[in-house]
């Protein structure tokens, strides 16, 4: 089939350098896609499609009906990633997640980071997400965030930068499994000899990670996977998850806690938990703890974790390093606990509480992307160039009243990546949320979720907001079978 | 397992099971209607016997026509056993248990959705309810068929038999209690003359007119009630479905034959022991209708009784409960 012209629109793509011809990570392919047959690419298009219907592959949208269940839109074209490149976003997010993971176990300990005004004092104690009832708690291994999802994002200059770390409940694992499933299934004489990393242990790793945060001397630890129900958004990749790693998908109402642990409540009476990967928000965990109306969680959950008699993945209290305001300080974070130089870049922020960088976001409002510190999945933010008047003006007293709950970006052109429109290739932006796994080991999949803003022009890649996905390959390298994906022990490079 | 897997599975079973039965007393009243000249409201109000929800009926519907039953029992979404409430909730339970059950059940559960909720939307299903009902019977069949082949047949699966079972065995207990008095002339005595065509249009509701036809011959009322209640071969039979019902218990708990673990289980213990011995002319001279009720009260404990043996919460602050008695 014919793939040119392919029409870019300025930024940078992934698969075309700027005079049209393939990146070196993406000739292959390309030739490959020019062998086929006119409509051919089509075709399979519409099997992958068929496919996901089939596989009941969905999500749930909470602004419809109760319980509807939406297909998400899978693009057959893959993002590429060469495996020069991925080598060095493997190790940045392993030097991020280690920092991050010393840093709340620091904020909720000895406080050191603080005491060394490596961050302001005001900042930590004024973040909606620390978790007074974490203080002075000790994880297995010291590790808080066994489950990070970073979004990445790469802007027209062709830098990668980190958007957010979504420390606390990340979702999308189970679409990237999905996703290259039917990747091999539809488009396989394509895909057959490509040399792309394998990304089907991820299971088997996290179900690894989870055992092995078990509280000590647990010799054959039980873990559970908590969701909220079937009505939250991810409750597929939560049964997804549970079927993968064979362990039971429970609900708040499922587990007890007596004699001072954590029960599930079987046809043949009560059988001991020892680690919770819990998909629910530290908010709805405990309603002896924390917010006393929640329904979804387990009454005095916390005292037994405390006493060290269940592990949580994620640990509650890793939200203070998703705030946006303590994000803009990773890159300090990183220096502090190793003396190194952060590999992976932080999207330039202003921050809202201080006076000058206020005056600054103030004055370039009509440029600038302002997001709420405290809010995930793209709600509250006011995108400058697009809004109206009227917005920016609220905006603004908004910033002004509550400073410390505004940051501010610069507008990035997000990547794009070819995307079948029609029987044509179009450039559509893009963004990248690698998966890492933290406990003995660090694990990063490789490649991760890549979601594709289906709109001409847009750049929202949300599920809910007409965004899709895009299998991810991360080529291995040409010369030599080392495997891309990083395990590495934690004792080696812990401080 | 999980209590909470077990009882939803538990209810998926009886939910289609449930929907089926409707699917099949409707086909069967049809069918004794044609060609009848008596008045609507006599002709179809003993439907809403059979389900037991007259009084959720009388509530919102003037008279019991043939339009106003079929639509109650068949669409109405706010009768909770109408077929389309049924059929939605046993989907509604499998979603919250889909990686307990494999994916063709899932699939043919969510097949089973969209007919009845297309069929619902379409004002030509309830001017001929036959094809329908048909439809619904052989998706439920399909959906039994896909769950004994292809998951395995361990804790959930007995939980779901056993759900299927109690169901059956209370819905041809009340096809039959109801249908019975009808096909008698003077709604007396038992055995005198015979309307061939209505008493097979009976048997044919249960699917049970060629078996019972290889095994009996000719159309008796005493010989068809007899077959419906005590055949321990054929699955519909108030007898079989409560000796599987006792199977599928006895897999779950592990008791040792003729013992118990659990007070439903000794209930139904007790029920299959009577139905084990029971011969047709007695209960026709103690009376059929009070046999039924008492077989369906026998039904409704043990169902309540499974929730306290298994699914409630409650037990695990009880004492433990005696161990086995033999």
């Amino acid at each position: 089939m014919l793939l040119l012209p392919y029409e870019m629109d300025g930024g940078f793509d992934e698969m075309f350098a700027p005079d049209g011809r393939p990146r070196a990570s993406g000739e292959r392919f390309v030739r490959r896609l020019e062998a086929l047959a006119d409509g051919n690419l089509r075709e399979r298009q519409k099997s992958a499609e068929l496919n996901l219907q089939n596989m009941g592959i969905t999500f749930n949208v909470y602004s419809h009906q109760a319980g509807t269940e939406k297909i998400w839109p899978f693009d057959l074209l893959p993002r590429i990633i060469d495996a020069e490149e991925w080598s060095m976003i493997a190790k940045g997010l392993e030097q991020r997640i280690r920092a991050l993971n010393l840093f709340v176990d620091d904020v909720y300990n000895d406080r050191k980071i603080i005491k060394d005004k490596a961050v302001p004092e005001s900042l930590i104690a004024s973040s909606k997400t620390l978790r007074k009832q974490c203080v002075g708690l000790r994880p297995a291994q010291r590790v808080w965030c066994h489950i990070t999802g970073v979004d990445l994002i790469r802007d027209a200059d062709g830098q990668l930068y980190v958007l957010e770390d979504n420390m606390r409940c990340p979702s999308g694992v189970s679409y990237v499994l999905e996703n290259r499933e039917l990747m091999k299934r539809t488009f396989a004489h394509v895909f057959e000899g490509m040399s792309v990393e394998p990304i089907e242990e991820y299971p088997e790793q996290l179900l690894k990670t989870l055992l092995d945060c078990a509280p000590a001397g647990v010799s054959d630890p039980v873990a559970v996977l908590l969701t909220p129900g079937v009505h939250n958004s991810a409750y597929f990749e939560h049964s997804f998850l549970a079927q993968q790693m064979g362990i039971e998908l429970v609900h708040g109402s499922d587990l007890i806690v007596k004699d001072g642990f954590v029960h599930m409540i079987t046809t043949r009476g009560l059988q001991r938990v020892d680690v919770i990967y819990r998909r629910i928000d530290d908010d709805f965990l405990d309603p002896a703890h924390f917010r006393a109306d929640s329904c979804l969680g387990v009454k005095n959950l916390m005292d037994v974790y405390r006493a060290g008699r269940v592990s949580l993945a994620n640990a509650p209290g890793t939200g203070v390093a998703d705030d946006k305001a303590v994000y803009a300080y990773v890159p300090d974070i990183i220096r502090y606990y190793f003396d190194q130089d952060p590999i992976l870049p932080n999207v330039p922020t202003f921050l809202c509480d201080d006076a000058k960088q206020r005056q600054h976001v103030l004055s370039h409002l009509d440029q600038l992307v302002v997001k709420p510190t405290n809010e995930s999945g793209g709600y509250g933010i006011l995108m400058g160039p697009h809004a109206s008047a009227n917005e920016r003006a609220e905006c603004a007293e908004a910033i002004q009243k509550n400073p410390r709950d505004w940051i501010a970006q610069p507008m990035l052109n997000l990547s794009t990546v070819p995307t079948l429109v029609g029987d044509e290739l179009k450039p559509r932006h893009v963004d990248l949320r690698p998966f890492v796994l933290c406990g003995k080991d660090v694990y990063v999949m490789p490649g991760g979720l890549t979601r594709v803003a289906l709109k001409k022009g847009s750049m929202i890649v949300n599920s809910s907001q007409g965004g899709g996905s895009k299998d991810t390959w991360v080529l291995r390298n040409g010369t030599t079978a080392n495997s891309n994906s990083v395990v590495t022990t934690l004792e080696s490079s812990s401080c | 397992m999980l209590s909470r897997v077990a009882e939803t599975v538990y209810w998926l079973s009886r939910y289609v099971e449930r929907a089926e039965n409707i699917a099949r007393f409707i086909d069967v009243n049809y069918n004794l209607t044609l060609g009848e000249t008596e008045s609507l409201s006599k002709q179809w109000t003993p439907l809403l016997e059979t389900t037991a929800d007259q009084d959720e009926f009388v509530k919102r519907y003037d008279s019991p026509t043939r339009e106003n039953v079929l639509q109650f029992l068949s669409f109405d979404e706010k009768n909770g056993n109408s077929m389309t409430s049924c059929v939605a909730r046993a989907r509604e339970n499998a979603r919250t248990i889909r990686e307990v059950i494999s994916s063709v059940v899932w699939e043919q559960l969510n097949t089973f959705h969209h007919l009845v909720q297309a069929a619902g939307h379409s004002p030509k299903t309830l001017e001929q309810p036959q094809a329908f009902c048909e439809q619904v019977r052989l998706t439920s069949h399909l959906l039994v068929g896909a769950m004994d082949a292809t998951m395995s047949h361990d804790e959930a699966w007995h939980f779901s038999r056993l759900g299927r079972m109690i169901e059956r065995g209370d819905k041809t207990s009340r096809l039959l209690d109801v249908q019975y008095y009808n096909l008698l002339p003077d709604g007396g005595s038992v055995g005198s003359s015979l309307d061939v065509v209505r008493w097979s249009a009976l048997l044919r509701s249960a699917s049970a007119l060629e078996s019972y036809r290889r095994l009996r011959g000719k159309i008796v009322p005493i010989r068809v009630a007899e077959f419906l209640m005590l055949d321990r071969k054929f699955p519909r039979a108030m007898h079989f479905a409560a000796m599987r019902a006792r199977d599928s218990m006895r897999m779950i708990s592990g008791s040792e034959l003729n013992s118990y673990c659990y007070h439903s289980e000794q209930l139904l213990g007790r029920l299959c022991s009577s139905l084990d011995y029971a011969v047709i002319d007695d209960i026709l001279q103690d009376g059929l209708h009070e046999y039924i009720d008492q077989f369906q009260r026998q039904l409704n404990t043990i169902g309540q009784e499974i929730h306290e043996d298994f699914f409630s919460v409650d037990r695990l602050n009880a004492p433990p409960q005696d161990s086995v008695v033999s």
